[in-house]
C-alpha cells in the first residue's frame, strides 16, 4: 500500500503541484500577480473544480446534467450565510460542510427520480431543478432574495483554494479508477449492457451525481468567500452552460482536459473582457463548430499521465 | 369566480402562444429526436421582425404576420441545414450542445446589433375590449385565439392530408424505412423545421404585441416553458402540444393571480419534473420500448 502511494509517478505529481503552488504564492506575495490577475487565477480555480466535478457526471457517467449551477448556488449561499455570522475560517468550514449536506440531499432528491430518464429528458429535468433552486433562493428571507448577500468576509486564500482544487481533482481521478468509477464508465458506454452485466445502474449514477454536486458546492462556498457579494442571477442556466462548455471543449471523460480547458477558457475570457457581447457570440459559434468538426473535444479522452511518460522513457532506454 | 374566469382567459391567451411554440418543439423532436434549444430564439426573431416591418415599413397586422412566419421559417431551415444536418448521426448530447450553441449565437448576435433596450410596437391593432358577462376580452387576446386556431387547423390539414405531411409522419415513425420508400428524408426534415419555425415566428409576433415588448433574451424562458408544454402533452404529439401549452399558460397565470408572481417560473419546472417522474411519455405520448 505504502509503496503504491509513494510511487515515482505520485512523487513527481506532488513535486510539480507543490512547485506550482509555491511559484504562484511567491509571485502573489511579491505583488507581481496583481489583484486583477489574481481574480482571474481564482476564477480559473473555481472553474476547474466545477469542470472536473461536472465531467464526472457528464463525461464519465454519461448523465447529461444542465443543473450544475444549482449545486454551486447551494454551496455559495450556505457558506455566505454562515460566514456572515461567524467571520473566520471555522465559520467557512462549517459553511462548506452545511453546503455539502444540503447539496448532497438536494442531489439525492434530484437524482433518484430523474436518473431513470435518459439523455435529453434528464438534461431538461436537471435544468428545471437548478432553476427551482435558484427561484427558491430568490424568494427566501435568509438569502435576502433578489438583492442577494453582501459583505461576505473574504476568507478564500490561495493556499485554501489550491488545496481544494487538488483535492477535487484527486477525488475525481481516483473515483474513475475505483470499482464504482468503472461501473460508471460501463454505464456511459452502454447502459443496457451494463445493466445486463449486473451493474446497479441507478446506484452508481446517483453516486457520481452526488459526488459531483458536493464538489460543485465546495466551489460555490469558496467562490462566495472570495467575491464578497452573491445574488441569485449569478447562478442561472448560463452558468451551468459555461461549466459544460469547459467540459466539452476539453473533452468529455478526461479530467486533465477539463483542467486545461478551464485554464484556456479563463485566459480567453480575460482577453475577451473588453468586448462582452462578442464573447457570447464567439462562445456559441465555437460550440457549434466544435461539435461539428471535433465532437470529442480538444483532447478527447486523453489523460495527462506521468506514469505513462515514465514507462515510455524506460522503454526507449531499453531499446537504446 | 369572476376573477377566476378572467384569469382563465388571460391564461388561455398566454397558453395559446406557448402552444404555438410547443408545436415546433414537438414536431422537431418527433422527427429527429433533438431538443431544439434555438427554437425559443426563432420566436424572439419573430418578435423583432414584427417590430421592423410594423415600425419601419408600416405594415398592417396580417402582412406583418406573414412576413414574420416566412422570415422565421427560412431561419429555421438555415439553422437545420448549417448546424444540425452534419450531426444527423452523432450522439444526442452532441446535437443538444450544438443547439445550445446556436441559441447563444442568435441571442447575442441580436443583442449585438439591437442593444439590450426593449423595443415597443406601433399601435397596429385597435385597443377595444369586449365585455362578455363578467369577463373582458381585449382585441389582441381575440387575435391570439383566432390566429392560434387557424394555424392549428392549417397544421393539422398539412400533416394529415398532404403528401409532405404523410412524409413527415413516415420519417418520424421510421427514418430508414421512409428512406427505402423513396422519401427524401433531408427535405422532409427541413420542411418540418420550416413549419415549426414559422409557427414560432407567429407566436413571437403575437407575444410582442401582447406585452408590447421585444428584447434579445425574451425567447429563453418561454422556449423552455413551451418545451415543458410539449413534454406535458406528450412529445411528438400535435394535440398534446396544444393541450400542454394551454395547461402551462393557465397554471402559470393562476399561480401569479392566487400565489406569488415570484414563483411563476418555478411552477412550470415543478410540473415538468412531476410529469417526467409520473408519466415521462406525457398525456398523449406513446410508450416506446427501447431495443438493444
Amino acid at each position: 500500500m505504502a509503496k503504491q502511494v509513494l510511487s515515482k509517478a505520485n512523487m513527481i505529481w506532488s513535486g510539480l503541484i507543490l512547485a506550482l503552488f509555491l511559484i504562484v504564492w511567491v509571485l502573489m506575495g511579491a505583488g507581481i500577480i496583481n489583484s486583477y490577475y489574481e481574480s482571474t487565477i481564482f476564477t480559473i480555480c473555481f472553474n476547474i473544480i466545477l469542470a472536473v466535478s461536472l465531467n464526472l457526471i457528464v463525461g464519465i457517467c454519461g448523465q447529461f446534467s444542465l443543473g450544475h449551477a444549482g449545486f454551486m448556488a447551494i454551496g455559495a449561499y450556505s457558506a455566505g450565510i454562515v460566514t456572515k455570522m461567524i467571520p473566520n475560517l471555522g465559520g467557512l468550514l462549517l459553511g462548506i460542510l452545511i453546503g455539502f449536506a444540503i447539496s448532497a440531499i438536494a442531489a439525492l432528491i434530484v437524482s433518484i427520480p430523474t436518473l431513470r430518464l435518459r439523455g435529453d429528458y434528464l438534461a431538461i429535468a436537471t435544468l428545471g431543478f437548478a432553476e427551482i433552486i435558484r427561484i427558491c433562493i430568490q424568494n427566501m428571507k435568509i438569502t435576502n432574495g433578489a438583492a442577494g448577500l453582501m459583505g461576505i468576509p473574504k476568507l478564500t486564500t490561495w493556499p485554501l483554494l489550491f488545496f481544494a482544487v487538488v483535492i477535487s481533482i484527486v477525488v475525481c481521478t481516483n473515483f474513475v479508477r475505483s470499482a464504482p468509477g468503472r461501473a460508471c464508465i460501463a454505464i456511459n458506454d452502454d447502459e443496457i449492457a451494463a445493466e445486463a452485466m449486473g451493474v446497479n445502474t441507478t446506484k452508481y449514477k446517483v453516486m457520481a451525481f452526488v459526488i459531483g454536486a458536493i464538489l460543485a458546492s465546495l466551489a460555490g462556498s469558496l467562490f462566495a468567500n472570495y467575491f464578497y457579494v452573491l445574488n441569485p442571477n449569478q447562478f442561472t442556466f448560463n452558468k451551468s452552460i459555461d461549466i459544460l462548455v469547459i467540459v466539452v471543449f476539453g473533452g468529455m471523460g478526461s479530467m486533465s482536459a477539463s483542467v486545461i480547458a478551464a485554464i484556456a477558457i479563463g485566459l480567453l475570457n480575460m482577453w475577451l473582457q473588453q468586448f462582452t457581447d462578442l464573447r457570447m457570440i464567439i462562445y456559441g459559434a465555437a460550440l457549434v463548430l466544435m461539435m461539428i468538426f471535433r465532437p470529442q473535444g480538444i483532447l478527447g479522452t486523453w489523460e495527462l499521465s506521468i506514469e505513462r511518460f515514465l514507462k515510455n522513457r524506460k522503454l526507449k532506454k531499453e531499446r537504446a | 369566480m369572476e376573477q377566476f374566469l378572467q384569469q382563465l382567459i388571460n391564461g388561455l391567451s398566454l397558453g395559446s402562444i406557448y402552444a404555438l411554440v410547443a408545436l415546433g418543439y414537438t414536431m422537431v423532436y418527433g422527427i429527429i429526436k433533438l431538443i431544439n434549444f434555438a427554437h425559443g430564439d426563432v420566436y424572439m426573431i419573430g418578435a423583432y421582425t414584427a417590430f421592423f416591418v410594423t415600425t419601419y415599413l408600416g405594415m398592417g397586422f396580417l402582412p406583418a404576420l406573414l412576413v414574420c412566419m416566412i422570415v422565421c421559417g427560412i431561419l429555421g431551415v438555415l439553422i437545420e441545414r448549417i448546424a444540425y444536418k452534419p450531426l444527423r448521426k452523432a450522439p444526442r448530447i452532441t446535437a443538444l450542445i450544438t443547439a445550445i450553441g446556436v441559441s447563444y449565437v442568435i441571442e447575442y448576435t441580436t443583442q449585438f446589433f439591437m442593444g439590450t433596450t426593449t423595443r415597443t410596437y406601433p399601435a397596429i391593432l385597435p385597443t377595444t375590449t369586449w365585455q362578455l358577462g363578467p369577463v373582458s376580452i381585449s382585441y389582441i387576446q381575440m387575435v391570439i385565439f383566432s390566429v392560434t386556431i387557424v394555424l392549428m387547423i392549417l397544421l393539422t390539414l398539412i400533416v394529415q392530408k398532404t403528401k409532405i405531411g404523410r412524409a413527415m409522419r413516415a420519417v418520424s415513425a421510421d427514418e430508414n424505412a421512409a428512406k427505402l420508400m423513396g422519401i427524401s428524408v433531408d427535405n422532409t426534415i427541413s420542411f418540418t423545421f420550416l413549419i415549426g419555425s414559422a409557427l414560432a415566428g407567429a407566436a413571437g409576433m403575437l407575444v410582442g404585441l401582447y406585452y408590447n415588448a421585444a428584447t434579445p433574451l425574451m425567447g429563453m424562458v418561454p422556449g423552455l416553458k413551451a418545451f415543458v408544454a410539449a413534454v406535458f402533452g406528450g412529445i411528438g404529439s400535435i394535440p398534446g402540444a396544444l393541450v400542454g401549452g394551454l395547461f402551462i399558460g393557465i397554471a402559470e397565470t393562476l399561480v401569479v393571480a392566487y400565489g406569488s408572481s415570484l414563483y411563476r417560473d418555478a411552477i412550470v419546472y415543478a410540473i415538468l419534473i412531476l410529469v417526467l417522474i409520473i408519466k415521462p411519455t406525457g398525456l398523449f405520448g406513446k410508450n416506446e420500448r427501447e431495443k438493444v
